[in-house]
């Protein structure tokens, strides 16, 4: 990333919750680009064969980066732009 | 399907408008701002929080300082110059702009058309919205086209669309070692890109021979634009040091948890790999596209034509003047078949002038401007049908496929059940292939399996055409709760 980017990566950073771990994240981010960007391309078991699911078409047509969001289920990260203070929750049923 | 109906006890239905273009892309953008010159009142909504859809992919407008992605885009003056036009005409209360809104589904009506649209801009809520128009331009665009191959459902591997989403939406980089395979000139951008964010782009494997392009070299010759676009990323490849082998697919990723090794391998004219040539190369991200498919989904369910789009792909059927056969109903840009950002810019402004037409508005462009831009829009499909031509999808790519690589990602069906449905077993055709093993019943309705079962069931010769789908976008009940009439037929609820 560019150094912009790392300049408003000061402890002032917006954050939500992943699991109720803090992930801080660049305004105007969706979960996924915040998710990708601290390194984590899965967050997602399959319901069939329990396999690792998370971004792949990044533009909310294939359905695998499923996350609940403030308790709704079933919300596609990398559509939802991150909010400071949102509750994201991974890999439980999410798949449907 | 849709019946027309009685709204009246509907909401929201904003101010009348005379059209509502649905996709805020290079095409709709484009339709909008010249029907708003001409003197129509356009509502443009957008799923997206920002305009300019994929080719000029943004973050949303109030925080792009926060994420520098100007470098990465190409025709920004173009891109400019319609969203002033359209913050012009949005001051003057004549543009109803609605970005974070996904269109559900649109139904014919008595007077026109309605779109229903569910606004998400404040997560996780969701409101509903009607808009009502005599007249509706669908510029939904398109998604990558995906062929399965063993691991492919690995996290690491993406879309080619995808990973340039991140790029120029997020200013993320997915990966430090990336693989790009598939076919069409869309892998340079995105190889050129996310070298020039820091990634190692490791190789890029090309499935067509070099010398595809020319074997169709007039169309080439017309647009000398698109040479010094080729030459453009040629440069930024040569200076990155990014090998393109032609020739040459992804046959298998493979890793625990994330891909850590890539195989790919010489492909022979037919498209099957060739036994001794494949190679191990570590990456941590790969990312694949074999050109797009049409977005449909809100024309299907209306009932337009449609066409083949050349490319093994089916589009939306149109006139000179974008019109399709449903009267009121326009489709700009990927949806009447891939061609690329000028293309759908051309599109999207002769869409517009036949609005202006068709609705006798006063303020329609002359006689020379349209035919310049019919003449833009007939040069650049003959450019990308010999695109499609030169970068096809390989006749036996399913050469290689193992008996259990996953072919549908969401109900996780194998290439070995598909082929004893179809192939070896009691189904004829697509349809029932996914009754009886329920590849494409998932999530995702089809749209990442369902070029790749239909090759493997059904008659290549046809063209594939995604599945009707009922709705464009799950949408929440509680979303829909205030409004009483759902177009006959839908189900406003999530697939399961
Ligand atoms: C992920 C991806 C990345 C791409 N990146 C590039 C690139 O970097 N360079 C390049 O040359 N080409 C790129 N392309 C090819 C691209 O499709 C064209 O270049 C160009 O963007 C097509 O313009 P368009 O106006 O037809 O559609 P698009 O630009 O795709 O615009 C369609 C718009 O419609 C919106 N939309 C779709 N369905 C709905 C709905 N139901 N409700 C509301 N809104 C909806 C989408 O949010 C989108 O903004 C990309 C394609 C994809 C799929
Ligand atoms: S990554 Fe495909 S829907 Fe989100």
């Amino acid at each position: 990333m560019t150094g912009a980017v790392a300049e408003t990566d000061v402890p002032t950073a917006p954050a939500f919750t992943v699991d109720g771990e803090p992930l801080t994240f660049v305004p105007g981010q969706t979960l996924a680009a915040a998710l990708v960007a601290s390194g984590r391309v899965a967050w997602r078991t399959t319901r069939g064969g329990q396999r690792p699911r998370g971004i792949f078409c990044g533009i909310g047509v294939c359905y695998d980066c499923l996350v609940t969001v403030d308790g709704r289920r079933g919300q596609r990260a990398c559509l939802v732009r991150a909010r400071a203070g949102m509750a994201v929750t991974t890999g439980e049923g999410d798949d449907g | 399907m849709a019946e027309p109906q009685d709204l009246g006890g509907l909401p929201a239905t904003r101010e009348p408008h005379d059209l509502v273009v649905v996709g805020a892309g290079p095409a709709g953008m484009a339709a909008a701002a010249t029907a708003l010159d001409g003197g129509l009142r356009v509502a443009l909504v957008d799923a997206g929080s920002a305009l300019g859809g994929q080719f000029w992919r943004h973050p949303p407008d109030d925080v792009r300082d926060a994420v520098p992605t100007e470098d990465l885009h190409h025709d920004l003056r173009t891109y400019r110059t319609l969203r002033a036009t359209l913050a012009a005409h949005e001051r003057t209360g004549r543009l109803t702009l609605l970005l974070d809104h996904h269109v559900w589904t649109t139904a014919r009506a008595a007077d026109g058309f309605t779109v229903h649209a569910v606004d998400r801009g404040r997560p996780p809520a969701e409101r509903a919205l009607v808009l009502r128009a005599p007249a509706v331009l669908v510029a939904t665009g398109a998604y990558d086209r995906q062929l399965p191959f063993p691991g492919w459902d690995l996290p690491g591997v993406l879309t080619a669309g995808g990973l340039q989403s991140l790029l120029k939406g997020g200013g993320v980089v997915a990966g430090r070692r990336v693989v790009l395979g598939g076919t069409g000139p869309f892998l340079l951008p995105v190889a050129a890109a996310l070298a020039a964010r820091g990634a190692e782009v490791v190789a890029v494997c090309e499935a067509a021979a070099p010398s595809a392009w020319l074997r169709h070299p007039a169309p080439l010759l017309r647009n000398p634009a698109k040479w010094a676009e080729a030459a453009g990323y040629a440069g930024t490849l040569a200076r990155y040091r990014i090998p393109v082998r032609t020739r040459t697919g992804i046959v298998g990723a493979e890793g625990e948890g994330r891909v850590a090794v890539v195989r790919t391998a010489s492909l022979g004219a037919d498209g099957a790999p060739l036994p001794g040539t494949e190679r191990r190369i570590e990456a941590d991200t790969v990312g694949v596209g074999w050109g797009f498919v049409p977005q449909l989904d809100l024309l299907l369910p209306l009932g337009c034509d449609l066409a083949d789009a050349g490319d093994g792909t089916t589009a939306a059927a149109v006139d000179a003047g974008q019109r399709t056969s449903v009267p009121g109903l326009y489709a700009a840009g990927e949806t009447c078949g891939v061609g690329g950002a000028a293309l759908a810019l051309s599109e999207g402004r002769v869409a517009a002038v036949s609005v202006l037409t068709d609705l006798a508005a006063p303020g329609r462009p002359g006689v020379r401007p349209l035919a310049a831009e019919r003449r833009s829009v007939a040069r650049h499909r003959a450019f990308a049908r010999a695109m499609a031509q030169a970068h096809p999808v390989p006749g036996n790519w399913s050469a290689w496929l193992t008996d259990d690589t996953t072919v549908c990602r969401c109900e996780e069906v194998t290439a070995g059940a598909v082929r004893a449905a179809g192939v070896d077993g009691p189904a004829t055709g697509h349809r029932q292939v996914k009754q009886l093993t329920r590849a494409g019943m998932g999530w995702c309705q089809g749209r990442m399996c369902g070029p790749a079962v239909h090759c493997l069931v059904a008659d290549r010769a046809e063209p594939y055409t995604s599945a009707e789908r009922l709705i464009a976008t799950p949408v929440t009940l509680g979303a829909l709760a205030d409004s009483s009439a759902l177009p006959a037929g839908d189900t406003p609820t999530e697939p399961t």
